[in-house]
């Protein structure tokens, strides 16, 4: 990974729909020379997708529900933690799931349509897996900031003076 | 309601009734009664101030800490200044005696003016260049002599304009690089043929440093750190650019002791100290704010090359801005003046831009257009000049 990858990739972190030709006007590197190294990234799976941050309270789309269930299991000789991981994140419902140090081991984020949704989930899906000892679910209460963006009213607007010295 | 007449005819003086108005304010009426403007008129940075800055000033609120603090301002502000300059720059300043925290760097700039200057004293003033220098050299008794910078040399000073315009009652030279309003950025070994000249006229330079961090293409080089020039130069900056914090109005100035001291008796006198709050998140800012600057910085370059290429594929000349956040295109072969073209701009497309002329000598023929604006912005900005010329073109047939 060179200079200038590692300067695209942080640029299309925060900007994913940025035009290819603005984006090599900013790198001071031409248009098709970019488009190659995304064509490269995305082959390579440094890039995995492109997407778009919704606040979908917004929306009149009936909201979905989040919890993060903090998740104890036994790890198996050889494999450690990977094959119950891949049991879990097999789920569509599994939005993210992370191994954690601390108390716990797994942190599994899960979307679904109910809270009863994700009881459903957690009592018939989850805690029924052989490695899994315990679980504890945490549901979200509101969305303040989600990948680095502030969700809601954001009060920070331009505040500066049309012209100045 | 009855008009009551007076007897008393204002009584201005003389070196107040000597200065104009900024021509930046005739803009700034004409744009502020519009709606909907592109505004690439803003001499300043886009982003908020750091949260970790703003949190330690509340912090420093919260605590109380509400009273004066030494006249030359808090002395861990004074060090932290003092080893910044060092560490990044290479110029070593004492904390005690050769720091003063400052009301933004527009108080430090006539701090030193008023500390050196004497009624009919010359100082040179490199042009184009932030709109108060030549006033506030006027108000100090001082006459401004502009020395022009033009595009055909990158607006770098070349000393041989230096030397043409020296006589035996030129006192000092005023410089800013990185510079407002062309963005331009000097050399080391440029700067060292200015501090030739400044020596054999044994001259004292201002060197108005508040973009120094703001260099895309190289190191900046700070003008006391060419041999010999530190004893004579009084080095002027701020917080205002570099960590987004222009309303603040903090700021700071080194120079050797004999200098220093006599600044200080004016701002113990006119200011007694910098703002205490501010001056809480400025020591915040020298402390822990070199991660968050190094972002804007990436963001300024990637917007400063966007920017300058498209203006130059819509027609405009430009010579490549190493600094600052400022673009600063000629318009000249559109035939029309700096204030016509900036003016039927913001008529026709409600794109704000500063004329040059306001800049001083040498900025008439090119506007200033700060790219301390959103890449939306910039990009619909382009879209508008280039339908602008386009239009402009046509007309011409
Ligand atoms: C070259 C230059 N010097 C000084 C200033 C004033 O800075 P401050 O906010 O620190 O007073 C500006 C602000 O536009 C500037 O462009």
């Amino acid at each position: 990974m060179n200079e200038k990858e590692r300067e695209l990739l942080s640029l299309i972190e925060k900007e994913g729909r940025m035009k290819e030709e603005s984006l090599a006007k900013m790198l001071d590197t031409p248009t098709d020379e970019v488009a190659a190294m995304l064509k490269s990234l995305e082959k390579r799976k440094v890039i995995l997708g492109y997407s778009a941050l919704i606040d979908w309270s917004k929306t009149d789309i009936a909201e979905t529900v989040t919890a993060m269930i903090d998740v104890k299991v036994t790890p198996k000789r050889g494999v450690g933690f990977d094959e119950v991981a891949e049991r879990i994140y097999r789920f569509k419902e599994v939005k993210a799931l992370y191994l954690m140090s601390g108390t716990y081991d797994l942190s599994v984020s899960i979307e679904g349509r109910s809270m009863s949704d994700i009881a459903q989930f957690v009592s018939e899906k989850l805690s029924t897996l052989d490695s899994v000892i315990s679980t504890t679910t945490h549901f979200q209460l509101k969305k303040y900031k989600h990948d680095g963006v502030i969700f809601g009213q954001d009060e920070e607007g331009d505040h500066r003076m049309v012209v100045s010295p | 309601m009855s008009i009551i007449k007076t007897e008393h005819q204002p009584r201005l003086s003389a070196a107040v009734n000597r200065i104009q108005p900024s021509g930046i304010r005739r803009f700034f009426d004409l744009a502020s009664s519009m709606d909907n403007i592109i505004s690439l008129g803003v001499g300043e940075p886009d982003f908020s101030t750091p949260w970790n800055i703003r949190e330690a000033s509340i912090h420093s609120l919260e605590r109380g800490v509400t009273s004066y603090t030494a006249n030359a301002g808090l002395l861990e502000l004074r060090a932290a200044i003092s080893k910044y300059l060092l560490e990044r720059f290479g110029v070593d300043y004492h904390p005690e005696s050769e720091v003063i925290v400052t009301v933004g760097a527009s108080e430090g700039i006539d701090l030193a003016l008023r500390a050196i200057v004497d009624p009919g004293d010359e100082v040179l003033i490199v042009e184009p260049c932030f709109v108060s220098y030549a006033p506030l050299v006027s108000l100090a008794g001082g006459i401004p002599v502009p020395v022009p910078t033009s595009i055909d040399k990158n607006f770098e000073i070349d000393e041989n304009d230096l030397k043409e315009r020296l006589t035996s009652k030129t006192k000092a030279l005023m410089l800013s690089f990185p510079n407002n309003p062309t963005g331009a950025v000097m050399g080391k070994e440029g700067l060292a043929k200015v501090a030739e000249v400044v020596k054999d006229h044994n001259l004292v330079v201002l060197s108005d440093e508040i973009y120094a961090e703001l260099t895309y293409d190289g190191d900046h080089t700070s003008f006391p750190s060419i041999e010999g020039m530190k004893e004579r130069t009084i080095l002027i900056s701020g917080f205002s650019k570099s960590y987004a914090m222009t309303g603040w109005r903090i700021g700071y100035l080194t120079a050797p002791k004999p200098y220093a001291e006599a600044m200080l008796k004016i701002h113990q006198y006119a200011m007694m100290c910098a703002s205490t709050m501010a001056q809480y998140a400025a020591l915040e800012a020298m402390t822990n704010g070199r991660e968050e600057m190094e972002e804007m910085i990436i963001s300024y370059r990637q917007r400063r090359n966007y920017f300058v290429k498209s203006v130059k594929e819509i027609g405009l000349t430009c010579h490549s801005p190493g600094g600052a956040f400022y673009a600063f295109p000629s318009i000249a072969e559109t035939g029309l003046s700096s204030e016509e073209f900036a003016e039927q701009l913001l008529l026709d497309q409600k794109v704000a831009v500063v004329p040059g002329h306001v800049f001083g000598a040498g900025g008439e023929g090119h506007i200033r257009c700060s790219y301390a604006a959103s890449m939306e912005q910039l990009e619909e900005a382009i879209d508008r000049i280039g339908a602008f010329l386009k239009k402009l073109n046509e007309s011409k047939g």
